[in-house]
């Protein structure tokens, strides 16, 4: 049986929600999980209880067939034996110790030029050499993110345990951590869980993506798929209406750059970064469908579908659409399914602007 | 100055204080942290010799511990001899009555540091105690040693309680500010304005300490 991470667990909160999780991860090192969800759905909750820092009212956590909670039995095993690295949202570090200290926190057992050879070897990996003698008062946001995954990796953790990593730093900081921190994943090789409400930040880091909604968890399954095909529309609403697809950068000039999707080719504005692998994400609403196809338009993307279904959403008709082998959703009113006469089969124009063509670079799956 | 007085003014503050560091920080961490619902309860109790005339607290403990009390009894079996008028049994109602100026302080520090470092460290597979030690203790170390010079302080200058229990024995439970009373009841003014003048300088000093400690931590302290 593949290694897993199963989980169920439920806590109740007086006068307000109920949280009823329930997930079996696979415990495959290289793969890292999203749990996301909108805030007050319950992901800290569940990360919580995975670490150990909460008991729930009722469940069972079994990592790998070792169980580390069943409330039934009475069997609550203390962080410190499930060995979970967490990274929280403001990194926590240790405000007297300097950063070398920090990171080896955990190693307090080990000989001190063990201690000091693994401390080197993180601050390595992790950049944060030049930091080592500073306190981390005086560390910046990215910096002290980057001490504190180290500190938890210094410890070893069997899984590692990720909550909003990147949402207390400013933007440019954050998108700048964001593909390192995928890369940091990989390296480390842990199996990583991700809570997360930020789609850039899901797509980026995640493999794989369990949807929180209300305390359950309502979908998994591989990052783009759920953006791309909610399973209802309560996710739907959650993730957003957005077409997500995996692609590589073929091309880049001007500050634009080219994803070939199996053949789709879509033109938006270039990320940066080296990695060439990339998801390419639109926006339900940002797609603008027009009549025939072959004539001039501002919009850097015009491509030839075909209509291969209608839903009524209120005043909004989500309308399917082939396209080069792609399947694309499209929002319009109802006014312009109707002044367009659309219906399965029917040949039209859709057009994004380049703007509108969102490039999400992602370190290519091990 | 009254040399044997002044000696056991010292040791009996030394030793209440170090009783007080084992049994304070304890009970202060456990009010610090502790979600217990009754705890406001305990916090009343740890208080009430805050506002408590020492007299009242001295009499139930005499009564409480009089030789012919199962409690006294078991006083004499541990301490060799009776409750009142002993050192021990002044050392054990001093304990008593500085408990809030200790506790207090340490409480108040203890809750001050941040849960989620010593979550982390407990995340790193470092032990609770080990925490204690290695987290807690760093970040409100100001709290604990206000608490102490406090405890010391304020059992130096202990009077109703010393009197209550202890009464005026030479050596034994006659501290400075007996003695203080002493010469002032003797008409002997010089002596008891020596002493007096060494309790006020004694205490002023601690409390610049004291509130130099609350005003300035660590730089790490303040957040």
């Amino acid at each position: 049986m593949e290694r897993a991470l199963k989980f169920e667990v439920e806590r109740r909160f007086r006068g307000g929600p109920t949280i009823r999780a329930r997930a079996t991860l696979p415990l495959d090192g290289r793969r890292v999980t999203v749990l996301f969800g909108p805030s007050g759905a319950g992901k800290t909750t569940v990360l919580r209880a995975l670490a150990g820092l909460d008991r729930p009212e009722a469940g069972r956590i079994a990592f790998d067939g070792e169980v580390w909670l069943d409330t039934a039995a009475g069997v609550s095993l203390p962080p410190q034996r499930r060995r979970a690295g967490l990274l929280a949202q403001e990194a926590a570090l240790f405000p007297h110790l300097d950063v070398a200290a920090n990171v080896g926190y955990a190693l307090a057992r080990a000989s001190r030029a063990e201690r000091d050879a693994r401390v080197r070897e993180l601050a390595a990996r992790l950049r944060i050499e030049p930091l080592l003698a500073r306190r981390p008062a005086e560390l910046s946001g990215g910096e002290r993110q980057r001490v504190g995954l180290a500190r938890a990796l210094a410890a070893r953790p069997r899984l590692l345990l990720l909550d909003e990593p990147l949402s207390a730093l400013d933007a440019p900081t954050r998108e700048a951590l964001r593909g390192e921190l995928r890369a940091f994943l990989e390296e480390a090789a842990v199996p990583s869980i991700v809570v997360t409400h930020d789609r850039a930040e899901a797509l980026a880091l995640g493999d794989r993506m369990l949807v929180l909604v209300g305390g359950t968890i309502r979908q998994t399954g591989p990052v783009h798929e759920v953006f791309s095909a909610p399973a209802d529309v309560e996710v739907a609403r959650t993730v957003g209406t957005e077409n997500v697809l995996p692609g590589r950068i073929v091309a880049r000039e001007g500050g634009l750059a080219v994803v070939d999707s199996g053949g789709l080719l879509l033109t938006g504005v270039d990320p940066g970064g080296a990695s060439a692998e990339a998801y390419v994400c639109v926006r339900a609403e940002e797609i603008v469908l027009e009549d025939a196809p072959g004539h001039r338009s501002s919009a850097r993307n015009l491509l030839d579908a075909t209509v291969i279904s209608l839903a009524q959403e209120g005043a909004l008709v989500r309308v399917a659409l082939d396209c080069v082998g792609a399947t694309l959703v499209a929002l319009v009113t109802r006014r312009s399914a109707e002044t367009l006469a659309l219906a399965p089969g029917r040949a039209v124009a859709a057009a994004i602007k380049a703007p509108s063509v969102r490039i999400v670079p992602r370190a290519p799956p091990a | 100055m009254d040399a044997a007085a002044l000696r056991l003014s010292l040791s009996l503050a030394t030793l209440t204080t170090l009783l007080l560091l084992a049994v304070g920080v304890p009970l202060a961490q456990w009010l610090a942290t502790s979600r217990f619902r009754l705890k406001f309860v305990v916090e009343a109790i740890v208080a009430l010799p805050l506002v408590l005339p020492p007299t009242v607290l001295g009499f139930y403990l005499l009564v409480a511990l009089a030789p012919r009390t199962p409690a006294g009894r078991a006083w004499e079996a541990l301490a060799g001899r009776p409750f009142p008028f002993s050192f021990e049994g002044l050392l054990a109602a001093s304990v008593l009555y500085s408990l809030p100026f200790a506790v207090q302080p340490m409480a108040a520090a203890l809750a001050a540091v941040d849960p989620r470092l010593v979550e982390a460290s407990h995340t790193l597979g470092v032990s609770r105690l080990a925490t204690f030690f290695r987290v807690t203790v760093p970040l409100a170390w100001h709290g604990m040693l206000s608490g102490a010079v406090l405890a010391f302080a304020h059992t130096l200058g202990e009077f109703g309680v010393v009197l209550m229990i202890g009464g005026n024995v030479p050596g034994e439970t006659r501290t400075l500010s007996i003695a203080i009373f002493d010469h002032v009841e003797a008409l002997e003014y010089a002596a008891a304005n020596r002493t007096a003048a060494f309790l006020l300088a004694v205490s002023f000093v601690v409390l610049v300490v004291v509130y130099g400690l609350q005003r300035r931590p660590l730089a790490w302290n303040a957040r």
